[in-house]
């Protein structure tokens, strides 16, 4: 731990571009009042300004619904689907987890270290969406720049199907 | 010779509308999957089959599924489970087992002939094969047509891929510049029209969203192909579209030989962005 703190911080003195960066996600579901409620399906992942999946970081489904009957369901994150879900083999190691109950969640991710790949200097978006059986579909999106002068931050507040999700990270 | 063929395909078009089994101008022949775009390692694909007037409506007939033929991602043919015909649409389901697109396709190339004996006017299909003998020796006004007609679909498991897409060469054929599974509504696509293999410019193509039924206006998108065979498909908003053309009896008028129809129809379906 303490060697590769170290080595972090010379390989900036020595300004290489991928300064390994640290990053928290908080993703709040919230609670519902419907006849029939299930857990929503959740993908959050990073893209870059063209759109480009940089990194998918978390998917949360019913990863052990009996006859891969919970595969089936992940082409509802329409966005993610598109973009990255169709290409992926699932359950991917280190990305797909359970479903979650109403609640807030925290998520760290270090960069360089799956699921969080280096990241090349540019513009991103953090892209949080959700979609729930017999329910509806909400994508929110938190612009930021990479590496972070110092530290990185922003929000987004759902209308339906997510709460309040925010990023923070520095670099 | 080049006059009487025109008149003969003029009448063929009026007697082609009123036969049931044959998509023609008034009605609208298509294949409706369930779901184009598919997750998990293992799905199935319901189609209904129908020729109507609304789209997507079972009013009129039932699709004959004789001619139904489904090619794989890999290119080979799957087999479907024909669960039956009612009296307004036909029922089966497609086996997706492998990652990929799958094209649906109903496609039927035959003659026509229309002829009168003893003063008693006959009518006769068949393929082209069965032509030698098939008009009686003594018969009148005997009029040929070839006909060439495609309903599809498509549907993908996974990632989109392009092998099922592959044109036969024969009669009027859509090859999707844009995948026909990455389709988004409010996003340019672009599909090509090809005649036996070939660009065809300057045809009409209609474009229509489903739900024709619950709307005034029948909202038919009338685009017309540029030198490549190309259009461009802008869906308003997010459903399941019908996309139809068909090319008069050209060949028929360039030779002396039968006239000939091709026609082709699709459905497509727009994701939400």
């Amino acid at each position: 731990m303490q060697k590769s703190l170290i080595l972090v911080a010379t390989t900036g003195l020595i300004a290489t571009p991928a300064v390994a960066g640290d990053m928290t996600v908080t993703v709040e579901i919230p609670r519902m009042r419907v006849a029939e409620y299930h857990n929503p399906y959740v993908a959050i992942w990073i893209e870059d300004s063209a759109g480009k999946v940089a990194s998918t970081l978390d998917v949360w489904y019913e990863v052990d619904k009996r006859g891969g009957e919970g595969t089936k369901w992940l082409a509802d994150m329409r966005t993610w689907w598109r973009r990255a879900g169709r290409s992926m083999k699932m359950p991917a190691n280190g990305i797909s987890g359970p479903t979650q109950a109403p609640g807030k969640y925290t998520l760290k991710f270090t960069e360089g270290r799956t699921p969080l790949r280096n990241l090349a200097p540019g513009n991103y978006k953090l892209r949080v969406e959700a979609a729930r059986e017999v329910g509806g579909r909400e994508v929110l999106t938190i612009p930021f720049k990479w590496p972070a002068s110092g530290s990185v931050s922003g929000s987004a507040k759902g209308t339906s199907e997510l709460g309040t999700v925010t990023l923070s990270g520095k670099s | 010779m080049f006059k009487k063929s025109t008149l003969a395909a003029a009448g063929l078009m009026l007697g082609l509308s009123t036969m049931a089994a044959t998509p023609a101008q008034a009605h609208r022949a298509w294949l409706l999957p369930s779901m184009t775009v598919l997750a998990g390692d293992d799905e199935t694909v319901s189609v209904d089959a129908a020729i109507s007037n609304e789209l997507f409506v079972f009013e009129h007939h039932a699709m004959p599924l004789d001619d139904l033929v489904i090619t794989g991602p890999d290119g080979t043919q799957v087999e479907p489970a024909i669960i039956g015909s009612g009296r307004y649409r036909s029922v089966f389901d497609v086996p997706l087992k492998e990652q990929g697109t799958y094209r649906i396709a109903i496609a039927r190339n035959g003659m026509m002939g229309f002829y009168e004996l003893n003063g008693e006017r006959k009518r006769w299909r068949g393929s082209k094969d069965d032509l030698p003998g098939a008009i009686p020796d003594g018969a009148t006004n005997v009029r040929l047509m070839e006909t060439a007609s495609r309903t599809e679909t498509f549907a993908t498991l996974g990632a989109p891929t392009d092998t099922a897409l592959q044109p036969s060469g024969v009669g009027l054929e859509m090859i999707p510049v844009t995948h026909p599974n990455d389709l988004v509504a409010t996003e340019a696509a672009t599909m090509r029209f090809v005649l036996d293999g070939e660009p065809v410019e300057g045809m009409d193509v209609e474009f229509v969203e489903g739900g024709t039924r619950y709307r005034d206006n029948a909202g038919i998108q009338t685009l017309t192909t540029d030198a490549n065979g190309e259009v461009s498909l802008m869906a308003p908003e997010a459903g399941m579209y019908f996309i139809e053309a068909s090319q008069g009896s050209r060949r028929g008028e360039q030779t002396d030989g039968p006239a000939r129809r091709a026609s082709y129809t699709a459905v497509l379906e727009f994701m939400p962005l």
